[in-house]
């Protein structure tokens, strides 16, 4: 039967080194396999997180030869068999074991986002139209694989300052569902450093439900707060109000 | 004393974060409870974002003859008449207000053309009933009520296995668990406790459900001495995936059905037309699955093992519209565009309609302060679940147990808390890592996962239920002696030893009410015993732990009221 080499990072925050495993394959096999596999025959207590293994609950990322992944998602017929299947934990955030990363600051960002509030008086009709826009930043699954190659957290460690494009997305959620009341914008501003982000698309090309991140969520919540906080006219109505 | 112990200290404690454990904590809040959420997972990964195709509630927005009786009625015939008739009456009366709540929270339905929620059709139901969101509406639920916790501010524990519930005489006084990360154990101390830990779907090797699903719940409150229910009834989906060998019982929704798709075999002949004329392929899931099973068993089946699912006959835009998730797994994982061509579709192991027996009204338990809801608990299905019946059950029956749970804890003093039994805890979970001569738990979960799949499955006979309790008793002396290597440090083959625990039981208490079972009804189908039972019918099987024994009753199932019977007969 044909093998598979995985080189598999194991090791803790104080530190670790990769260690290689041979594992068959079968066909249609996935990588989250290949590693369940290791934990059944050859080591059972490596880490890994996992719940649905079917794309829908985001909890198996790590970073597949360097490529931030869903790792019950990738196939490893797609990937070259020639040299080892490198997978290691996601980079922007704390190891805790093997392929387990600390992702709660993803939770604490999450707090700081006022949650749905209707408007007073809406009624409860909503045109297909308006909820197919919203409902394409719903998909996501918090995988967190755009947080993880985000170079804003990834390199430049802005962890206190930017919310990252995963609550990026859940804002535009919010914001643009037709009944919403509530505005977020100078929290994107200032607490969520929105204008950190300088629109390279790296979030759009991880996402595994295919939201167009960069697109369709944040562009449209930078048009806003420039809308409100830049806009030449409105600043200078508020000069002249300010001034007199 | 806890001293040597985390301690945390609420009124309700929460085990389980899925829809029905959110919506209890929620409701528990409301109440004006401090609340303790406990979850093995991160939150919002539960088996909840797997239920895809929507929720059931009679808001009668596209079907304007639908109403709670007629629901009522669809929920009792596919659950063949053994279910909790007041349960099967609240859930249908209920879940259109729970609907609009989630919508008043944030959630977005798809929508009718007037604006309205949109609903569609489901096997067993009779009219369009299902509120959804495409082939997403488990993750839409669970992100509403996630978001609205963190908004309230519940305290979350997350990656924490409960392995105990302590007592106070008879009541219960609070829980033990691990931390997942550093495997540091912690004590909960609390007034009330709501299960909402789903089922045991974990000890079938084909299956749709995650490694949660270990009947942690079932074993944790029969352990506490409450009473588990009707544990024969194991949905299987009629749909999980069958090829390629890794991805073999993944789900696909029921919703592919519910949108026009036919299920052909292998010589293209539309099999369900056979086994039931009326409803083909929208019969209920006991149904359909069986039919699969029997066209592979008597040679009809396809290449490997399943039958065609087809909805390629829909354009592809509506296909990839209605159901973008089915899409891309089958494109991703199996190399199949379900636009262009069929899916192979079989049988995997999916629910467990049987579980803690609880109050209808209330969700209590027969242990005092002890409360249940959602797939943890029994009653509401039957012995057949319907499609979409179980995220309106989560919604209803975990608000009632979050409010019946605060209303408990705030009229009862603070249990004694008994650090003995937090020792004898400590001293079970550390166990594995002190033995040096038994194997490690996945051969033996393997094994488990062999006998349940080949003995306890679709079709059952007394000889296979024998021979599968004969099976678990050469497992016990095995898990009785497994052993674990490397650190208590995010250990998973740690924690699967004591989850294997709680599989090995619960398993057996469903192998015993399967064999005691003398008919086939919903899920249960036997071999042996064929044909409805009307006798059966009034009989519902109750496991209680007596003195460390497992023993089965039977009790009678809760008389209807004449008005409800009524009501069923109109609608016959």
């Amino acid at each position: 039967m044909a093998e598979a080499l995985l080189r598999v990072f194991r090791g803790d925050k104080s530190g670790g080194k990769p260690v290689d495993y041979k594992v068959p394959i079968a066909p249609g096999m996935v990588v989250l396999d290949a590693l369940h596999s290791i934990q059944a025959h050859q080591s059972p207590d490596l880490a890994v997180r996992w719940n649905c293994k079917a794309a829908k609950c985001g909890s198996c990322s790590a970073e597949v030869n360097g490529r931030p992944r869903l790792t019950c998602k990738t196939r490893v017929d797609s990937l070259p068999l020639d040299q080892p299947i490198v997978v290691s934990p996601l980079k922007a955030f704390p190891v805790i074991k093997d392929l387990v990363t600390d992702v709660s600051w993803n939770y604490k960002v999450n707090r700081k986002i006022p949650a749905f509030q209707a408007r007073k008086g809406a009624e409860w009709k909503m045109d297909q139209r308006d909820v197919d826009r919203v409902q394409e930043f719903r998909k996501c699954i918090e995988c967190f694989l755009c947080q993880d190659v985000c170079h804003v957290l990834r390199d430049h460690d802005k962890h206190e300052s930017f919310g990252g494009p995963r609550f990026f997305v859940r804002t535009a959620g919010l914001e643009m569902h037709p009944l919403d009341g509530v505005s977020r914008t100078a929290l994107l501003k200032n607490e969520m450093g929105i204008g950190y982000c300088n629109i390279t698309k790296c979030c759009t090309e991880v996402c595994p439900e295919e939201i167009h991140i960069t697109d369709n969520a944040i562009i449209p919540l930078k048009e806003r707060i420039v809308d409100e906080f830049y806009d030449p006219i409105t600043m200078l109505f508020r000069k002249i109000i300010g001034a007199s | 004393m806890t001293a040597n112990y985390e301690t945390h200290e609420h009124d309700v404690l929460i085990i389980g974060a899925g829809g029905a454990g959110l919506r209890a904590a929620l409701e528990a809040l409301a109440q004006g409870a401090r609340v303790g959420l406990v979850c093995k997972s991160l939150l919002g990964k539960a088996h909840t974002v797997m239920a895809e195709g929507g929720i059931a509630a009679a808001m009668g927005n596209v079907d304007k003859s639908d109403d709670w009786r007629t629901h009522f009625g669809d929920t009792m015939r596919g659950g063949k008449f053994l279910n909790n008739w007041r349960m099967a009456q609240l859930h249908a009366q209920e879940a259109p207000d729970r609907v609009r709540e989630l919508e008043q929270w944030g959630a977005l339905f798809d929508r009718t053309p007037t604006g309205d929620i949109l609903q569609r059709a489901f096997g067993g139901h009779t009219l369009k009933r299902l509120c959804h969101v495409g082939d997403r509406t488990g993750l839409e639920l669970i992100r509403t009520l996630q978001d609205r916790g963190v908004e309230l501010g519940i305290d979350v524990f997350m990656e924490c296995t409960i392995t105990r519930l302590l007592k106070d005489g008879d009541r219960v006084s609070g829980a033990f668990g691990y931390w997942r990360e550093q495997g540091r154990f912690a004590a909960f101390k609390a007034k009330s406790i709501v299960i909402a830990t789903g089922g045991i779907g974990k000890a079938w090797r084909v299956t749709s459900n995650s490694w949660e699903y270990t009947a942690d719940g079932m074993a944790l409150a029969y352990e506490a001495g409450a009473e588990l229910m009707d544990m024969e009834f194991v949905q299987f989906h009629p749909t999980g995936m069958v090829w390629p060998p890794g991805v073999q019982g993944i789900l696909v929704t029921e919703a592919v059905r519910g949108e026009g798709g036919l299920l052909f075999n292998k010589l293209g002949e539309r099999f369900m037309e056979k086994y039931d004329p009326k409803k083909k392929e929208l019969s209920t899931r006991d149904v359909v699955a069986r039919s699969i099973y029997t066209e592979v068993k008597e040679g009809r089946g396809t290449e490997h093992g399943g039958a065609f699912l087809d909805i390629s006959h829909k354009p592809a835009d509506y296909v990839k519209k209605k159901l973008p998730s089915m899409y891309h797994q089958f494109k991703e994982l199996a190399d199949v565009d379900i636009t262009k061509g069929p899916m192979e579709v079989g049988p995997t192991c999916h629910y467990m309609m049987g579980g803690i027996r609880v109050e209808a009204e209330t969700a209590a338990t027969t242990v005092p302060g002890l409360y249940a809801a959602g797939e943890a608990a029994a009653g509401l299905h039957g012995s057949n679940r319907l499609g979409g019946n179980s995220l309106s059950d989560l919604l209803v029956f975990g608000r009632r147990a979050g409010k019946a749970a605060a209303e408990f804890a705030g009229s009862s003093s603070a249990p004694k808390f008994d650090s003995s039994q937090l020792e004898q805890a400590e001293r079970e979970m550390l166990a594995p890592f002190e033995r040096t001569d038994g194997e490690f738990p996945y051969p033996i979960h393997h094994d488990l996962q062999e006998t349940m799949g080949n003995l306890v499955g679709i079709f059952r006979n007394e000889d296979d239920l024998k021979k599968a309790l004969g099976e678990l008793d050469k497992l016990k002396p095995r898990l009785a002696k497994v052993r674990i290597d490397g650190s208590r440090m995010f250990n998973p083959g740690w924690h699967l030893t004591r989850d294997l625990k709680n599989m090995l039981l619960i398993s057996e208490a469903v192998a015993r009410c399967a064999l005691a079972r003398k008919e086939s009804r919903g899920a249960h189908s036997r071999i042996d015993f064929p044909n409805y039972d009307p006798v059966w019918e009034k009989k519902n099987n109750i496991i209680v732990n007596e003195g460390g024994t497992m023993t089965l009753h039977e009790r009678p199932v809760p008389e209807m009221p004449a008005e409800l019977k009524q009501l069923l007969e109109e609608k016959k």
